[in-house]
């Protein structure tokens, strides 16, 4: 890839976060009060639509998104703490409306399992790269330009 | 070591075998954390007369104490209800337990020209135009239906249409467990 393709992907990628936020924006319907509001954002972005599940509670259309917006929105006003409403929603849902699921026994592999690719990854890499450089040095083919130097 | 080569092809292979395992999951099907809890209270109005035989006019969970029972979520505006609307008035002919409707998010009016049209199946037809009975039982998808026990506990939770496997397989015999 060369620099004005990566150019051009980050910028197509700035793009859709810009595009994602303003459609969280959207689905807040007229704030009477925007202290309140924004908090309601802030939890049900926080939360998986169980209708379309690639999108949070803040930015789905879909009716039982609207609900929910409300319920937390009533929660709110009745004086709940976010937390409160996250377990409101998780006693109804279970952990799969969280976006992030807490730590625990059933999710260890899901937190836990890219880390541990990685420092495999990573003992291979050393693995290989400590076997080669114990290698004799013919035990490689001469760099490219070696070659042509030699040649020319 | 000369098959240090295959390394690769068995990791491949490890890959395609999740793969294949996670296209047939349904990711819509989110385990329910009520099973095994107590079931959810409520205290709904019974729909009216035109589709329901004469009983109390409101339903709550205390109500049903004692009995194992059904609830099924459903609407008029459900398409997939009405494919599964055929097995239930099935079942109501050789029913064991009582078949409660949950009429989820919908008017009275289309609730009761379904029933006329389609058959009921229900003992009564709880119902729920806000949705809000729904929050608390976790519906995000109608149609849905849960067993409860003697104790009100929620012992299981059908997500999507009760299929005639589901209902043989899995359904009847929990309910002949439960009940005895």
């Amino acid at each position: 890839m060369n620099t004005l393709q990566k150019m051009l992907l980050a910028l197509l990628m700035t793009a859709g976060l810009l595009v994602g936020q303003a459609q969280a924006r959207d689905a807040a319907p007229e704030a009477e009060d925007p202290v309140l509001e924004a908090r309601m954002v802030r939890i049900a972005a926080e939360l998986r639509c169980l209708v379309c599940q690639n999108q949070t509670i803040a930015d789905s259309h879909a009716e039982l998104a609207v609900d929910l917006r409300n319920q937390v929105r009533e929660m709110l006003r009745a004086g709940k703490s976010d937390a409160e409403i996250v377990a409101f929603m998780t006693d109804r849902y279970g952990d799969f409306v969280l976006y992030r699921p807490p730590f625990k026994s059933t999710t260890a592999l899901l937190w836990l399992g890219p880390l541990a690719l990685m420092v495999l990854g990573l003992l291979v890499l050393y693995r290989v790269l400590r076997k080669r450089s114990q290698l004799a040095p013919e035990a490689f083919e001469p760099d490219p330009e070696e070659s042509t130097s030699i040649k020319s | 070591m000369k098959l240090k080569f295959l390394i690769p092809l068995g990791l491949f292979l490890v890959l395609v075998g999740f793969l294949a395992v996670g296209l047939k999951l349904n990711p819509r099907e989110v385990p329910s954390p009520l099973i095994g809890k107590p079931a959810p209270a409520f205290d709904l109005p019974v729909l009216g007369p035109g589709a329901v035989a004469a009983g109390p006019q409101r339903i709550r969970r205390e109500d049903m104490l004692g009995k194992v029972w059904m609830l099924n979520v459903w609407a008029s505006w459900c398409p997939a209800c009405r494919d599964e609307h055929p097995i239930l008035v099935d079942y109501a002919r050789r029913k064991t337990v009582p078949l409660f409707g949950l009429d989820y998010k919908d008017t009275d009016a289309n609730a009761q020209g379904w029933l006329r049209q389609f058959g009921n199946p229900y003992d009564a037809v709880l119902v729920d135009p806000q949705g809000r009975t729904g929050i608390d039982w976790g519906v995000y998808g109608v149609p849905e239906t849960f067993i409860i026990d003697k104790q009100g506990v929620v012992r299981f939770k059908q997500i999507g249409p009760v299929t005639p496997e589901v209902l043989r397989d899995r359904i009847e015999p929990l309910l002949k467990e439960l009940s005895a």
